[in-house]
């Protein structure tokens, strides 16, 4: 990248994170993965954990993951990212250890690693991207689709009676023990996306501080396949997923609840 | 060192242990369930990883991940758990990262029964799992072996970079006879692991372990590089064990415990003036293919034993080409075949080849 001299009378206030590499993402425009990605490659510079931090890319649009982000990391098998960051973490506990999942890759094929991880109180980070379909297959419907959504693969609107209901995977993981910290938070609009980031941090910091499982819900926006612009896919999630996916916290133990600070 | 009374899966375990494995993940199932056990007392005591997975998938993805990290990582099934981690297989032996798996073989397809079986000999040596590529397939027929082909596993394994699998079969892993445990290996240290791993990015550019490769040319880049691999390990680990085959005219071929049962027909038919051999592959995965080639020139005839419909038995007449006549005769649903049934099927094999040469 080319270095540009800053003048005497400006002052640097915006920059790629180290956490980051150069490399131009492959995502859609208008999709919110970019967003995801920078604020947690802010994070883990913040935190100055880069150098030890081991990322775990999942199966989905973000699979090239492991090209953006600047720390070592692995490409898991469709949902399996959860059981590799285990095998991770176990045998290299001074590691910082996370997982980026979409929501088919999370609450569908890879349920079960998922919530037995969580269970476990695993010393892992996950963040959950969720925009209630199948993006790099091409839009289907995922376990996160909205009731009446219509997909390639529901063609006439989910229907629950035949398809079941969306998951709310931060509620459900959010009754397990070994859940430290959960939340839900989306990245819509800028206030929406600096709550997010807070999040990410707090989900990292309960990781360092050995406290337990911590994941961070995601609600992002599939413009390509909702067949939204940029904008107007904002406005679709805003109205409709934070009314089936509400904001906030759904776990926080009394120790993450000290860790921030508060309360 | 002396010899002990040692259960084979126990056995298979302090032997991982001894060679310094510093994680096991698995999930119970019989008739290996004793591998899990000892790991659980045993890796504690010696300050390493044991955890107890929620599935064969999880168990295999658990080991990918901490072989991604450098460690020296294994897990433990039995046939229906192994078809559950063959996608892990299939993406481990990609990334290139070393992994130890042990298949102690019960009787299937399906749920089958727990009883001793060589039924996945397919499986472990022609589709371990979806894409071109082969384990490293060591047979142990006896504790004593079991013990030194599970170090040899993650010595291969981490020479090559790739994923070897220890077959036994319940009856190894369940019977208990007298076996020599070797000392206790040192256990790498954490910074000692190889430059290629997920250690953290400190001073050198991010490590990325992955096994996806968009483009045709760019996958088959992979492939061909693996396919030289696979050829260097078929040219260097070949292994074998013979019986009297320097004069036998009449070969039996067996893995396993059956190569174990046939030791004992090849000393029954000595007795009755049969010149019989045995030859019994250590490797399954590279098969000792040319040593057959050059004994089917020697021989009348093979008998193949397996406790299966007859799976090597396709590898033992590749190699021999038609050169001399290759029956078989195999016990199904995880019954051992006993000496005095392979004897008979070595008389007739003898009487046909003897006929052949008379007609």
């Amino acid at each position: 990248m080319a270095t540009v001299e800053i003048p005497a009378d400006m002052e640097l206030v915006y920059k790629r994170p180290e956490s980051l590499t150069e490399a131009h993402t492959h995502y859609c425009p208008g999709c919110t993965h970019g967003t995801i990605h920078r604020l947690i490659a802010e994070v883990l510079d913040e935190l100055g954990v880069r150098e030890r931090t081991i990322g775990v890319a999942p199966v989905g649009c973000s699979v090239l993951a492991y090209y953006y982000f600047n720390v070592d990391m692995a490409e898991a098998a469709h949902g399996r990212a959860p059981a590799m960051a285990t095998g991770i973490k176990r045998v290299s506990p001074d590691k910082v250890v996370f997982t980026y999942q979409g929501d088919g890759d999370l609450a569908a094929i890879g349920t079960a690693e998922i919530v037995q991880a969580a269970n476990r109180g695993e010393l892992l980070t996950t963040v959950f991207v969720n925009n209630a379909v199948y993006g790099m297959t091409g839009g289907q419907m995922a376990p996160t689709t909205l009731p009446g959504q219509v997909t390639t693969s529901s063609p006439a609107g989910r229907n629950v009676k035949a398809a079941g209901f969306p998951m709310k995977m931060a509620e459900l993981l959010a009754v397990l023990p070994g859940a430290a910290y959960i939340t839900r938070q989306a990245v819509f609009d800028v206030p929406g996306i600096r709550r997010t980031k807070k999040a990410i941090k707090l989900a990292f910091q309960t990781q360092l501080a050995g406290l337990g499982f911590s994941m961070v819900e995601v609600l992002s926006t599939c413009g390509t396949n909702w067949h939204l612009g940029p904008v107007e896919a904002l406005e679709w999630a805003k109205e409709h997923m934070v009314a089936y996916y509400p904001l906030g916290d759904t776990k926080m133990t009394d120790e993450v609840q000290a860790l921030k600070g508060g309360k | 060192m002396t010899k002990e009374l040692l259960e084979g899966n126990a056995a298979i375990a302090e032997a991982a242990i001894r060679a310094g494995v510093e994680a096991f993940f698995g999930y119970p199932i019989t008739p290996q369930t004793e591998v899990l056990e000892h790991f659980s007392r045993r890796l504690p005591e010696e300050g390493r990883v044991f955890l107890q997975a929620e599935s064969e998938l999880a168990s295999i993805n658990m080991v990918y991940g901490a072989a991604c990290a450098g460690a020296r990582v294994m897990t433990s099934s039995s046939s229906p758990g192994i078809s559950l981690m063959q996608e892990g297989i299939s993406y481990i032996a990609c990334s290139e990262v070393p992994a130890v798996v042990i298949n102690v073989m019960r009787g299937g397809p399906g749920l089958g029964n727990v009883q001793p079986a060589q039924a996945d000999y397919f499986q472990a040596v022609k589709m371990a799992g979806h894409g071109d590529f082969h384990m490293i397939v060591l047979a142990p027929s006896n504790v004593q072996e079991a013990i030194d082909y599970v170090a040899l596993a993650f010595d291969l394994a981490e020479k090559y970079r790739t994923i070897a699998m220890v077959v036994a079969d319940g009856a190894i892993g369940q019977i208990m006879e007298p076996a020599e445990l070797p000392p206790m290996r040192p256990v790498r240290p954490p910074e000692e692991r190889a430059s290629w791993a997920l250690t953290g990015a400190k001073a050198r550019d991010h490590n990325i372990i992955t096994s996806l490769y968009l483009g045709a040319e760019n996958l088959e880049r992979v492939n061909l590089r693996l396919q030289e691999k696979l050829r260097e390990i078929a040219a260097n680990e070949v292994r074998w064990k013979e019986y009297s085959t320097e004069d036998a005219d009449l070969l039996l071929v067996a893995f396993g415990t059956v190569g174990r049962v046939c030791q004992t027909v090849v000393r029954e038919a000595r007795e009755k003036g049969m010149k019989a051999g045995l030859l019994r592959p250590i490797t399954l995965w590279p098969f000792p293919s040319a040593r057959l080639e050059e004994l089917a020139q020697q021989v009348r005839g093979m008998l193949v034993v397996e406790m299966n419909a007859g799976q090597m038995l396709e590898d033992v007449r590749l190699a021999v080409e038609g050169r001399c006549p290759v029956r078989f005769y195999g016990r199904l649903g995880g019954i051992v075949p006993l000496p005095d049934e392979v004897l008979p099927e070595l008389e007739k094999l003898d009487a046909e080849v003897t006929g052949g040469e008379e007609g």
